[in-house]
């Protein structure tokens, strides 16, 4: 194919791929972006150049070993469930931007570490990049007819055009937004496209060559079986291959936890954590899809083509050996997509962590403090462009010096090997809260120099030297020093030799040093919240343990340089709904020191705005106790505070209940105040009759005649036996409301009580011609105070009398047993009583406003009285309704 | 001309009482036993002074006095509260109605009197 025409095919494809990214940049919140198959498709940029051409090259020349490379991820899909969504929680809350700031925020924010972890990923990952760009090509060279022509000078080479190219790309979707802890949105939505066509392509091919080339899989195995070696290639022999797996397969496990571009699509970029439960079954199942031709593909080149030299692309080559250029440009573009996705989202990673981990920290801090914010986001995104620039040229440059000499394969695992060494400070960071800073900057330290001996040294020196010496006599021509053979374990594979040595150390220092010496209390604080993800939420803000000194003012000061001032003074107010504080609140306290750290962590990276923070704040130190002590507490106060809650559930329960009775005793209080009132009304009444008829009667100058003078006499009598009668039933009623009357309880036999009441109150009755008629004269005996029902009987009585007609009245007394009760009634033919009238007649002093006779000689109280007495014996008192001519009363006595 | 006076009270003993001292001085004595009886005399007749009780059945002795107070022919009358109840804001209440008076019980037949002559003079 024809250069250009090639070029032009890139370029368009480049552009099918920006105009993806930039559609999924402007639909942000489209379902098609969000969703669990873009998340699962954007973790398959795991299978990159190395998967695409790779693999097809280790099938050929060392049989099944391809393989582990890929088992690692699937052991290690399960574990997300817990493991990753428990990243995922942690990023979230904190804005974390790259694997090196929730390191370095697991150890304390700190500074070092962050930049360590950037520097490793560095060296891990910039091989691996120039490893995409040397496939790239690689296999621009095979398609080119071209062959004759070998690049000789950098602006004749297409590859640093096409990594140009990328550069622009990760550039313009990946900075984007200040905040690196923002979704990028578009890079994901063209990695899933691009994973989506790697994957169809390669699946083409693998059919293509299997059943168009071959005669499906039996035929190829049937002729690859005949061939010698061809047992070795498939089988695992003995311990040392046994063990070379293991490490691999270990290897892969960390790797799709801490290689950037992984940390990148699988934490960062997740929208949702039930996404995960899709990805943790469709992403192994992508990997057996891409793994399902690999041997086949491997197999049918060494039987078409003989010699395993061009191994890794045997996909390529097989379509051009069979003059089919389409299949064939299907499969570079299926390369090439692997090549693009792994390219720019590791370059994204990694220029976040190279501008908020190592720039930003080490060099930018103080000038950004003096910045305006527009300045300080321009900075920012800059610092991260010039990243990406110089990481994809770095990696071209690192591919023309050594990438040409090493196989696709060989490179990945030094790669690998070399990111794995942030595993201990990660793995157990999240589990072991001892876990410290020092250890953990020590122990990759310690890991990454071994890897580099064992692993980068030989192969280096091998490229400048041209000689084997160093891994042929080892360091000072000891032996015991062999790259490749460190102390003797010389049985291993070279990068699994190096993966056990350099990983044993690391653990080991890791682990020594932390229970050595103790972090500090930061350090103590996060490591508390990163393990105790479970009350993580819960205990994130309340539980940062901070003493010291700081004003909002200076805190959003500093947030004003970075968010600008409308994003900051929003911030600071959902910061102040949230807890509930005042908007004027003028010191900060640690939940805001913590909340303003994170709010930054995404601009500048978690150690930056640590120091940031940390500057416009007087602090003070906590000791570890201390730390341990508050951390505790808060954990108590979780639980404490359930407890206030019941607590205060129950008060305010009864305080609505202290309410009730307040109110009662209110109304209560009011009521015996209304009546005092009537008593002293009543009382003042027959006192002034009498002190008015005294004072006439005492005149000595006035004649009055004998009549009226006995008249006045005779009232002064009457006035005075009212006055006695009225302080008797007030006392006698005020000892039954307050329930100090004691009954004086005997059988008696009512038919006798009803006689003497009718008696005592006869002479009355026949002053105003009214009939009283005892109606049931059968006798019956049962126990109640004879006194107090005579009272009750006599008011009844009386009552009915003032009611009823002179002359005509007629008033029935009867009673009738039933229902364990003596009922007795008094029914009378008077004006009856009305019936707004019916709740309130045994109230004290009530008066019917329809009463229009003259005062009765009563006192007011006489039913409220006889109301007390009745219910005193357990009995009841009502008046019927629906009567039509009189009133009748009724009361009734249980039997005792 | 005698003066007229109006008793307006539900206590016969003390209507007694103030009936024999007015009738003294010579007054023309009008008594109702509640206030419709009241307003009932008060249609036929324009007396001098009412006297007043409040706490009365049927009609008390607020309502009178707002019926007095806005029947025209009874501007000129005097109207006394002569009552038991004597809390301020009772006195209060009263005096706000439109009461030129307001006597307590139990009274001093003499005191009354002289009230009563002094508001009419």
């Amino acid at each position: 194919m024809n250069n250009y025409t090639l070029i032009s095919i890139i370029v368009i494809y480049l552009a099918v791929l920006f105009y993806i990214a930039f559609l999924a940049e402007k639909k942000r919140q489209s379902k098609w972006v969000n969703n669990p198959y873009v998340y699962t498709l954007s973790l398959a940029v795991y299978c990159s150049a190395w998967t695409y051409y790779g693999s097809v090259g280790i099938a050929a020349n060392s049989g099944i070993n391809f393989l582990p490379i890929y088992l690692g991820p699937v052991i290690a899909v399960p574990l997300w469930i817990v493991v990753l969504r428990k990243i995922i929680r942690i990023s979230k809350q904190h804005k974390i931007s790259s694997i090196a700031d929730f390191i370095s925020l697991r150890y304390g924010n700190n500074r070092f570490l962050g930049a360590l972890v950037t520097i490793i990923c560095l060296f891990g990952t910039l091989p691996y990049i120039s490893l995409q760009l040397k496939a790239v090509s690689e296999t621009f060279e095979i398609m080119s007819d071209d062959s004759s022509y070998i690049s000789t000078t950098v602006i004749d080479d297409s590859t640093f055009y096409v990594a140009l190219l990328l550069a622009v790309f990760a550039t313009f979707f990946g900075t984007q937004r200040t905040d690196a802890s923002e979704k990028h949105k578009g890079i994901i939505a063209s990695v899933a496209f691009e994973s989506v066509l790697k994957l169809v392509f390669f699946l083409i091919i693998g059919v293509y060559v299997t059943y168009y080339l071959f005669d499906g899989t039996t035929d190829i195995y049937n002729q690859i079986s005949v061939l010698p070696n061809f047992k070795q290639l498939t089988t695992l022999s003995g311990v040392e291959d046994g063990l070379n797996w293991l490490y691999l397969i270990s290897l892969s496990f960390m790797a799709v936890f801490l290689l950037p571009r992984q940390f990148q699509v699988s934490v960062l970029e997740n929208n949702r954590e039930k996404h995960l439960k899709k990805a943790i079954w469709l992403f192994p199942l992508y990997l057996l899809l891409f793994n399902l031709f690999v041997i086949f593909i491997a197999w049918a080149g060494k039987l078409t083509f003989g010699s395993t030299e061009n191994a890794e692309y045997y996909s390529l080559l097989l379509p051009l050996e069979n003059n089919n250029s389409f299949l064939a440009t299907l499969v570079f573009l299926g390369g090439f997509s692997a090549v693009i996705s792994m390219v720019i989202v590791s370059t994204l990673a990694l220029s976040t962590m190279v501008s908020n981990n190592l720039i930003i920290p080490y060099g930018f801090l103080d000038k950004f403090i003096k910045n305006q914010p527009e300045r300080n986001s321009k900075y920012i995104k800059n610092i991260r462009r010039i990243s990406i620039f110089t990481i994809i040229i770095s990696a071209y440059f690192f591919y023309v010096l050594f990438s040409k000499e090493l196989s696709l394969y060989s490179i990945g695992l030094i790669s690998f090997v070399i990111i794995a060494q942030l595993a201990p400070s990660f793995f157990l960071g999240l589990y072991w809260n001892r876990g410290s800073s020092k250890a953990a900057i020590i122990g990759a330290l310690v890991g990454f120099c071994i890897a580099i001996y064992t692993l980068v040294l030989p192969f280096t020196l091998r490229v400048y030297t041209g000689t084997d010496d160093f891994t042929q006599f080892g360091l000072f021509n000891i032996s015991s020093l062999k790259p490749y053979a460190l102390f003797g374990i010389d049985f291993l594979s070279p990068p699994a030799h190096a993966f056990f040595w350099s990983m044993t150390f690391n653990v080991m220092t890791y682990m020594v040093v932390s229970l050595l010496a103790k972090g500090n209390y930061r350090e103590r604080n996060y490591a508390e919240m990163f393990v105790d993800s479970r009350n993580f939420t819960t205990l994130q803000d309340s539980a940062l343990v901070w003493k010291g000194e700081a004003y909002v003012a200076d805190i959003k000061n500093v947030l004003i340089r970075f968010l600008g001032e409308k994003r900051a003074s929003r911030a600071l107010n959902i910061f102040f709904t949230k807890y509930k504080l005042p908007k004027d609140t003028q010191l900060a306290d640690a939940r805001l020191i913590n909340f303003s750290e994170k709010l930054l962590t995404g601009s500048i990276g978690s150690a930056s705005a640590k120091i940031l923070i940390a500057s416009v704040v007087k602090e003070e130190r906590v000791s570890l106790v201390e730390v341990l002590k508050i951390l505790e507490e808060s954990k108590e106060n979780i639980v404490s505070n359930k407890v206030l809650l019941e607590k205060s559930n129950e008060l305010t329960q009864l305080s609505s209940k202290l309410k009730e009775a307040n109110e009662e005793l209110i109304s209560k209080d009011k009521q015996k105040d209304e009546f005092l009132d009537t008593v002293a009304h009543e009382l003042k009444t027959p006192i002034t009759g009498i002190r008015a008829a005294t004072e006439l009667l005492m005149d000595e100058d006035d004649e009055m005649p004998k009549d009226i003078k006995a008249q006045f006499l005779k009232n002064i009598l009457q006035d005075s036996d009212r006055l006695g009668r009225l302080i008797h039933n007030i006392l006698d009623f005020e000892k039954l409301e307050t329930g100090r009357l004691n009954l004086d309880l005997q059988y008696q036999d009512i038919q006798k009580t009803i006689v003497k009441a009718i008696n005592s109150i006869s002479q009355i009755a026949a002053k105003k011609e009214v009939q009283i008629i005892n109606k049931n004269t059968h006798g019956f005996i049962t126990s109640y105070d004879e006194d107090r029902i005579l009272q009750v009987l006599t008011n009844l009585l009386s009552n009915a009398i003032k009611f009823c007609e002179s002359k005509t009245g007629e008033i029935i007394v009867d009673y009738k047993l039933g229902n364990e009760r003596v009922e007795i009634s008094v029914t009378d033919n008077g004006k009856g009583i009305p019936e707004e009238d019916f709740d309130y007649i045994f109230d004290k002093f009530y008066q019917s406003k329809h009463q229009n006779t003259r005062k009765p000689a009563g006192s007011g109280l006489g039913l409220a009285i006889t109301k007390q007495i009745v219910e005193k014996h357990q009995g009841k008192i009502w008046a019927e309704k629906g009567v039509k001519n009189g009133a009748i009363l009724v009361f009734t006595i249980p039997f005792k | 001309m005698k003066k007229k006076i109006l008793i307006v009270d539900d206590e016969p003993n003390i209507v007694m009482s103030l009936e024999y001292t007015f009738k003294k001085q010579d007054f023309e004595v009008f008594i109702a036993r509640d206030g419709s009886e009241a307003l009932e005399i008060l249609k036929h007749h324009i007396p001098d002074v009412v006297l007043l009780d409040i706490m009365m059945p049927n009609v008390d002795g607020y309502q009178t006095l707002t019926q007095i107070k806005k029947t025209d022919s009874l501007k000129n009358t005097k109207v006394v509260f002569l009552t038991a109840k004597n809390k301020a804001s009772d006195i209060e209440k009263g005096l706000k109605l439109g009461a030129d008076k307001y006597l307590n019980k139990p009274f001093s037949v003499k005191k009354i009197v002289s009230e009563i002559l002094e508001l009419i003079a």
